[in-house]
């Protein structure tokens, strides 16, 4: 079947960015799938409510006026013994637990973030350098990048993250250690990065628009830049919002093993990792309800991702 | 012309026909029903965007042994008449109105067993693509065997009996032998014969061949044409040919009908709507096909179709922006190329002798004079792009001189005097969908090279600029604000011209630049060319599979075969006394045009 021809007269006003939005394909695949809406519906409310949580937080559990001791270790508000003013109760220092979520919510949020950003900036670069300029400098680039793959990702964060903190002087490593973190998750994530945007710019290069670029005289940084670049992105956006899911667990575990974001201003991970320490003692909230934020989060994030893979996938509309 | 004349005796496939002949004979009595009738046929597409209606009200007759031809151009909807007939529309596609009669009986609303049963068994199909209609994982003869079990319940040896008989029918030499091949062994031609072989494997009364030999070289399109034709008078087959190409009905059709936009707008012998036309599209169409037989000035209006393209504003040259070449002054001689060679290497291998290299390019020379058109002409894999994009600097050559205006380019390609005279020479593209940056408005698609080389004072001179060139080549100045997907594949070459032309190039590459587009759109796009030609005094390589096009086009032609040049002569004298044998093959392959009439010219 040969698809009818886009017939536009040139005289007429082009459509604003957001009318081109709201005829896209991607536009209409998103609000005929319920399950991509409720996703980003969670992820936006989740992010949201992070970045405003000095706003919206009860409390401030980095202000010690406001911690009281003697309010630590209290149960959620609808259990005997809780009170009303700590919603979802307190942990062993008497902060309140919301806000803490709230505020750990937020420091994951920026270290996920400021990860994938790393990772993608560092993948995306070397990708399509890789991928257009060839020869030997692809094939160091990406064995780089393979051998970087056989180790789990999670041990080479470990590593970088120790390497890194023993190089800081002790005074301030409490304070710059979620720059390390941030440094340790991003240099783990960029071959995924390194692959895809190879692939998308071994494909675009061959196309007559590189070729037209070229005969033009521009040179291969331009090309790459202006023409090459902007053509790779939909793929590494799919794989960013993954990414994001996956950095945010990795901070979490790095912080749960006692390796990442210091417990004076806590993440989820290292909510999560102090409340498992008063498991056993039956005080199940304090890791309890992190945990859920910290799935609900993660879960959002990928079924957003997963969506957006199909949505942009030409083959699969 | 209905084929029913003295023709040559029925070749019968060896007794195990389903339907003997006497029944054949029978349906062609006179009172019998027409092999395929449509009448009032519709097809809708429901898409988010509201309903779109592919084909209105058809009606249309096929009997036994004859040739219908279905032409009109891209979204004209013949491919989905042809779809609709055998129920194999694409979703969600359907038939809203209409019948489909085949040998006197509905088949329409039928189940799709029954359908089943009816295509392959009782009507074959041909499709467009060799390459993608054979499974690659089995061998041709598992093919024809797997269809033929299907089709008439024969199996193991007698299956393939009968598969190496219609593989020799459809001029397959050595039959037996071939039937363990796998498709990748087949060159492009052998494999459409062996689809065609595929549809007969039911033995079929009609066939629906769509875009046949569109994919397929002009030497190859001839052969499969001729057995095409052949099959049908000696099988009394109903043929329906759907097809673009104006050259294929003159050369294949006994009648024809002609789309557009969804609808019959014409039928009749072929002679006739050739001939004379009555209906103002088909007589547009017509003058736009590209003459083998004469050359014209310009392609007469064919304003029909292309309704977007408003009349290009003149500027005046000698004062605008685009008279004032900073490029070089030539010394009558825009390019030579001396004993220039490129291999690619198919098979990498460590040691030098078990490489397998290919000689794209083999020892070829040429002068291209100023303000001339050049033509390079050849089938697929000759060559003719790789030495396109050698001179635009696209790929570097194993050995040979390159000079563009007067100007060495290959000994020291990053030489500022080399990169001034590469400047000057710029690409128009194959591809319109390709050839743009779909991320880029086009106002900074064209403005590109002017940006890049800062050749104007401002960016407000710049974008006047890109407004004249854009009013230049018919766009108008407001396409400047949109994005290349929403214009048509003419509208997009047209953005492709003025990007050529913002880099005020005396030099134009034109890179089989209409293939990719319909005939009526090609030729308002030649026209342009033509003009700007003119108009600017550029000199042009134009680069195309086609003869009759280059016949349009071209000052000389050299003709390119397996990487090397056979002949280069005057466009007239070679249409006129061909001289190497290779020149006279092709020149021998075109379609016929005879039947065309003067209209239009």
């Amino acid at each position: 079947m040969s698809a009818v021809e886009p017939r536009v007269d040139p005289a007429a006003k082009p459509p604003s960015a957001w009318a081109r939005l709201r005829e896209s394909d991607v536009f209409h695949s998103f609000v005929s799938t319920p399950s991509a809406m409720i996703a980003a519906a969670f992820t936006v409310i989740a992010i949201l409510a992070c970045f405003a949580a000095p706003l919206i937080a009860p409390f401030n559990p980095f202000d010690p006026a406001q911690i009281s001791l003697w309010d630590g270790k209290l149960p959620p508000a609808w259990v005997e013994g809780g009170q009303a003013q700590y919603v979802l109760g307190t942990d062993n220092q008497g902060r309140d637990m919301l806000s803490t979520i709230l505020y750990g919510g937020r420091l994951s949020i920026i270290v996920g973030m400021a990860a994938v950003g790393l990772g993608m900036v560092l993948g995306v670069g070397l990708g399509v350098i890789a991928g257009y300029v060839g020869g030997a400098l692809d094939a160091v680039i990406m064995r780089i990048a393979d051998v970087q793959l056989t180790i789990p990702g999670i041990l080479l964060a470990i590593l970088i993250n120790g390497i890194g903190r023993a190089f800081l002087p002790p005074e301030i490593r409490e304070e710059f250690a979620i720059y390390v973190v941030i440094i340790a998750i991003g240099l783990t994530d960029w071959p995924q990065f390194a692959r895809v945007a190879r692939g998308a710019t071994l494909v675009e290069a061959q196309k007559e628009y590189v070729q037209a670029a070229r005969v033009i005289g521009l040179p291969g940084w331009l090309i790459m830049l202006r023409h090459i670049l902007p053509n790779t992105l939909r793929p590494v956006l799919v794989i960013a919002t993954i990414g994001l899911a996956l950095a945010v667990i990795a901070e979490a575990t790095l912080s749960f093993l006692g390796q990442g974001i210091p417990p004076t201003t806590p993440s989820l991970g290292t909510l999560i990792r102090v409340g498992n320490e008063y498991l056993f003692s039956g005080l199940w909230w304090i890791t309890l309800f992190p945990a859920i934020a910290l799935v609900v989060l993660v879960f959002a994030v990928n079924l957003l991702g997963d969506w957006m893979r199909d949505a942009l996938n030409p083959k699969l509309r | 012309m209905s084929g029913d004349g003295d023709l040559p005796p029925v070749m019968l496939p060896s007794g195990r026909t389903l339907r003997e002949p006497a029944a054949r004979a029978e349906a062609k009595a006179p009172a019998a029903p027409p092999l395929l009738e449509l009448r009032g046929l519709s097809v809708e597409f429901p898409t988010r965007r509201g309903t779109v209606e592919a084909a209105r009200n058809i009606n249309l007759v096929v009997n036994a042994g004859e040739v219908v031809g279905l032409v009109g151009e891209s979204g004209a909807g013949k491919s989905t008449i042809g779809n609709a007939v055998i129920d194999l529309l694409e979703r969600p596609g359907r038939v809203s109105a209409g019948s489909v009669r085949f040998e006197g009986e509905e088949i329409r609303g039928r189940t799709e067993a029954e359908m089943r049963r009816i295509r392959g068994d009782r009507i074959g199909m041909i499709f467009q693509d060799p390459q993608t209609s054979l499974n690659p994982l089995m061998t041709i003869g598992d093919q024809l065997a797997e269809t033929i079990a299907k089709t008439t319940g024969l199996r193991g040896p007698a299956a393939l009996a009968r598969a190496a008989e219609l593989l020799q029918q459809v001029g397959i030499g050595e039959a037996r032998a071939r039937l363990k091949s796998w498709p990748h062994e087949f060159s492009g031609g052998m494999r459409q014969r062996v689809v065609i072989a595929l549809a007969l494997a039911g033995d079929p009364d009609l066939i629906i061949a769509d875009e046949p030999t569109t994919a397929l070289d002009v030497s190859i399109q001839a052969q499969i044409l001729d057995l095409i034709k052949a099959l049908c008078r000696e099988r009394k087959l109903g043929v329906i040919i759907v097809t673009h190409d104006i050259g294929v009905i003159a050369e294949i059709a006994d009648r024809v009908a002609v789309m557009y936009r969804g609808e019959i707008v014409e039928e009749g012998p072929v002679a006739q709507i050739l001939g004379a036309p009555r209906h103002e599209y088909t007589k547009s169409l017509i003058a736009a096909v590209p003459r083998a037989d004469r050359k014209l000035h310009r392609f007469a209006s064919v304003d029909y179709i292309e309704g977007g393209a408003s009349a290009a504003r003149r500027i005046d040259i000698a004062n605008h922006w685009l008279g004032r070449s900073e490029s070089p002054k030539g010394t009558g001689v825009a390019v030579e190329i001396e004993h220039l060679n490129l291999s690619f290497v198919l098979q990498k291998a460590l040691l030098k002798k078990n490489r397998r290299m290919l000689k794209a390019v083999n020892d070829v020379s040429l002068t291209i004079r100023e303000g001339e058109t050049f033509g390079l002409v050849g089938e697929s894999g000759s060559g003719k792009s790789t030495v396109a994009r050698l001179l635009a600097g696209l790929y570097r050559p194993d050995s040979g001189m390159i000079r563009v205006l007067g100007q060495d380019v290959v000994t020291n390609p990053r030489a500022p005097e080399a990169r001034r005279a590469r400047r000057a020479l710029q690409m128009i593209f194959q591809d319109p969908y390709s050839s743009l940056n779909s991320r880029m408005k086009v106002l900074d698609i064209v403005a590109e090279p002017i940006r890049f080389y800062r050749t104007t004072g401002s960016e407000e001179e710049t974008r006047r600029v890109v407004a004249d060139l854009l009013d230049h080549v018919g766009l108008g100045a407001a396409a400047a604000l949109r994005y290349p997907h929403e214009f048509s594949g003419g509208q997009r070459q047209r953005i492709s011209i003025a990007r050529a032309l913002a880099s005020r190039p005396r030099i134009l590459i034109c890179d089989e630049p209409t293939s990719a587009l319909d005939v009526s759109v090609q030729a308002t796009i030649l026209n342009l060319l033509k003009d700007l030609q003119e108009e600017l005094g550029l000199t042009m390589l134009f680069i195309s599979h086609d003869l009759p096009v280059i016949r349009q086009m071209c000052d000389r032609v050299a003709v390119m075969r397996h990487g090397a040049i056979c002949e280069t002569a005057e466009t007239e004298q070679l249409f006129a006394a061909p001289q190497h044998d290779y020149s006279k093959h092709l020149l021998g392959l075109m379609p016929s045009m005879e039947l065309l009439g003067p209209t239009g010219l």
